[in-house]
């Protein structure tokens, strides 16, 4: 297999496009470094000079806000310029190939690509075409990555357990489609978490996911028992009736988290959501909005990651 | 024209000879072989010293991309790199655009390829109208105009009833049905082997049964009607036991692997390398090693390059959007060659499952060099190394998985009805 396209020479981070293949001590940085950033997003001025004078160019082949309003926010925290490009709506939908719509933009001089698709793989793509000194980051590719999602709910258990040794971590729903699950996975292995839990029907989870180093539940009162972190995915529209499940209401019955469902989770455990949420078909309004919930946490740390994320990549 | 080739090292896989000797071509066929040959006056003389001297390969799976697709290969491109891979006879698949459902096309891709003078070439008639799976074509009158057999190419027949009408109706006429085995349904929206890197990679699943379930129901049809199937492509273990339990049955089966799929595997999809999406799609180790073993011991009959030149703007994308397919016909020896290598068949062994065992399968004469077989013959080097690259291939197509990889064996002659039609510059 050729070297892991993400790392340089040094086998420092070049390219932020998937959690699985880096090492512990980067993902540790990353965490760190968003740590001393959580200072920056909470003062009256928010603005640090690292990234003064460059480009960050936020590709989005598939429509988001949140995601990309908050790489935005972190790239304005750092100074940087910011172009947003909503491709979906533009170049590609008049034929224009992903590369093509790259190289376009590298004429401008851009700096860091920040690049959601559809497509599972396309930021490898990307990153295999873009000039030595710039730089992809990852926002999301079909069901394969979502690494600053991962690396936020990373910082996240940290921020709120301290330490990953002793967890036991529930990653709940439709782990089929999630790059949010699969990007979280890899990060809470990689970091040395004891034990990673799936819970969902058989539907719904990949074909040989204990591979990824998890225990598979279909039960969830049996998959939360004893848990320290409790995450819920998201349940896209599409997926709530068909071949996959009959109805919103009968998922919600089997896999919504409910008050309920939770205490049997440890008496101190989070609850997080990469949102949007679901209210009524992956949680309950009593839970997301409840003690046990840190939702609202996770998009706040967001911004300190993401930041983070393009300070190093554009440091190296 | 008479050609002698001396002191090469003859190997006849038909008859398992592998011995250095002399081969006089004369009228187009093989005229005699050592002792007779050596003393015969020729108007050419070739030496062979240093160089294997086989039969041509029999390629049953190459895409010509004519009709329709001109902008990833054209005829004149695909026949020098057939010739140039020592490919002198080759079937290829219907799925052109229009597809080959109609004399008229089949005909003149006959008449464009003979005119070319390069490898032989026997289309293979589409099975329904526009591979559409609900109206039977005129087989008859595409035999007529020189279908070899009747395939669905990667477009699987998904109403049974169709599938099963159209076995009958060919085995009516003695005509043989070749077909992928893979469940349209089952196999919806996948681009990869359902397994752990599919997983990992966030790709979606194509699962192993969607290739039994489909062998399943052919094997059942085949059973019913009597009709003579040719299973192409097959990816799995599972297929591969499906497959050994229907022949020994007795029934009229027989089936190919690509030449791709004994030597790679999901695994190789590596950072979503789309040179590695293919059709079928790679699937595990343990699958690979049953195909290579399978094909070794005759339960999988031969190998074929299923050449597929893709253009650059159709592979350089994210790997569920690139189109499948990877250049075969130039990389079919050396890739047969490095299998036979790694299971030590010896020679005539390695060279039988793309010589004279495809030739059975096509219902021709030629793969073996008695006298009065076609004079379909290349010479190759079996220790020249090469290194895959887009400037080494004639193909239109650049698309390889192999491309960077050193390969060993190289043609440098290759002769079809006993002229030369290719000799390595």
């Amino acid at each position: 297999m050729p070297r892991n396209p993400q790392l340089n020479a040094d086998g420092k981070l070049q390219h932020l496009l998937s959690i699985e293949g880096l090492p512990r001590e980067i993902l540790t940085q990353i965490l760190d470094t968003a740590e001393s950033f959580v200072g920056v997003t909470e003062r009256e001025v928010k603005k640090v000079p690292l990234l003064r004078g460059k480009s960050v160019f936020n590709l989005f082949f598939e429509g988001s806000t949140r995601t990309r309003t908050t790489f935005e926010i972190a790239a304005k925290r750092l100074s940087a310029d910011v172009i947003n490009l909503n491709i979906a709506a533009s170049s590609t939908s008049k034929g224009e190939s992903l590369l093509d719509t790259v190289a376009n933009l590298s004429a401008m001089q851009a700096d860091i690509f920040v690049v959601r698709h559809g497509s599972s793989g396309a930021p490898y793509l990307v990153a295999r075409h873009v000039k030595p000194h710039e730089h992809v980051i990852n926002a999301g590719d079909g069901r394969h990555a979502h690494p600053t999602q991962g690396l936020l709910d990373l910082f996240t258990i940290r921020h709120y357990k301290k330490d990953f040794g002793g967890l036991t971590v529930a990653v709940v729903g439709d782990v089929l489609h999630s790059r949010v699950a699969r990007s979280l996975i890899h990060g809470l292995t990689t970091l040395g978490t004891p034990e990673v839990r799936v819970i969902g029907p058989q539907t719904l989870l990949p074909a040989g996911v204990e591979a990824l180093g998890v225990r598979v539940f279909h039960d969830m009162s049996a998959g939360l028992r004893g848990a320290d972190v409790v995450v819920m995915l998201r349940l896209q529209n599409e997926r709530m009736t068909g071949a996959l499940l009959p109805s919103a209401q009968e998922y919600f019955m089997k896999y919504g988290l409910s008050a309920e469902k939770l205490a049997l989770a440890k008496a101190d455990a989070i609850v997080m959501h990469p949102g949007p949420m679901n209210r009524g078909v992956e949680i309950d309004s009593s839970v997301a909005d409840g003690p046990h919930s840190v939702i609202l946490p996770q998009v706040t740390f967001g911004i300190a990651v993401r930041m983070a994320v393009m300070s190093i990549v554009a440091g190296n | 024209m008479r050609i002698l080739i001396k002191h090469g090292r003859i190997v006849d896989p038909a008859s398992g000879r592998d011995a250095t000797g002399d081969l006089l071509l004369a009228d187009g066929r093989i005229a005699a072989l050592d002792g007779e040959a050596s003393g015969a006056s020729a108007e050419r003389v070739i030496d062979a010293r240093g160089l294997v001297v086989a039969p041509g390969l029999i390629d049953l799976s190459a895409r010509l991309r004519e009709p329709g697709f001109e902008y990833k290969a054209t005829l004149e491109s695909e026949m020098e790199a057939a010739v140039a891979g020592g490919v002198t006879s080759l079937a290829c698949p219907p799925d052109t655009d229009p597809p080959l459902d109609e004399p008229g096309l089949v005909d003149m891709l006959r008449r464009r390829a003979k005119a070319l003078q390069r490898a032989r070439v026997y289309p293979i008639g589409a099975l329904t109208v526009r591979l559409e799976g609900e109206r039977l074509t005129e087989m008859a009158e595409l035999a007529a105009a020189g279908c070899v057999a009747f395939s669905q190419a990667n477009v699987a027949v998904t109403d049974t009833q169709v599938l099963w009408r159209a076995l009958q109706y060919a085995a009516t006429f003695g005509y043989p049905v070749w077909l992928r085995a893979e469940d349209r349904w089952l196999a919806r929206g996948g681009v990869a082997h359902d397994g752990e890197v599919a997983t990992r990679l966030g790709l979606a699943g194509i699962p192993v049964f969607a290739e039994t379930v489909a062998l399943a129901t052919l094997i059942e049809l085949v059973r019913s009607t009597g009709a003579r199937l040719h299973v192409c492509r097959l990816s799995s273990a599972a297929g591969v036991e499906l497959m050994r339990a229907a022949r020994a049955e007795g029934l009229p089966v027989s089936c190919d692997v690509g030449i791709h799929h004994v030597h790679l595997s999901d695994m190789d999809l590596g950072y979503f390398d789309a040179q590695c999406r293919l059709e079928p799609p790679l699937r595990s180790r343990r699958d690979r090693e049953a195909l290579a073993q399978a094909l070794a011991e005759g339960a999988i009959d031969c190998a074929v390059s299923d050449h597929s030149p893709v253009d650059d703007d159709h592979k350089q994308l994210p790997f569920a959007e690139a189109e499948p397919g990877a250049t075969g016909l130039e990389l079919l020896l050396p890739l047969a060659l490095k299998w036979g290598a790694e299971r030590k068949l010896g020679l005539a062994r390695t060279l039988a499952r793309v010589t004279c065992e495809p030739a059975r399968i096509l219902g021709v004469a030629a793969g073996r060099l008695a006298p009065g077989a076609p004079g379909d013959v290349m010479l190759f080097d079996p220790e020249a190394a090469f290194r895959v690259a887009p400037e080494a291939l004639r193909s239109q197509g650049k698309n390889s998985p192999f491309l960077g990889y050193e390969l060993t064996g190289c043609v440098r002659a290759t002769l079809v009805a006993g002229k030369v039609v290719y000799e390595q510059p």
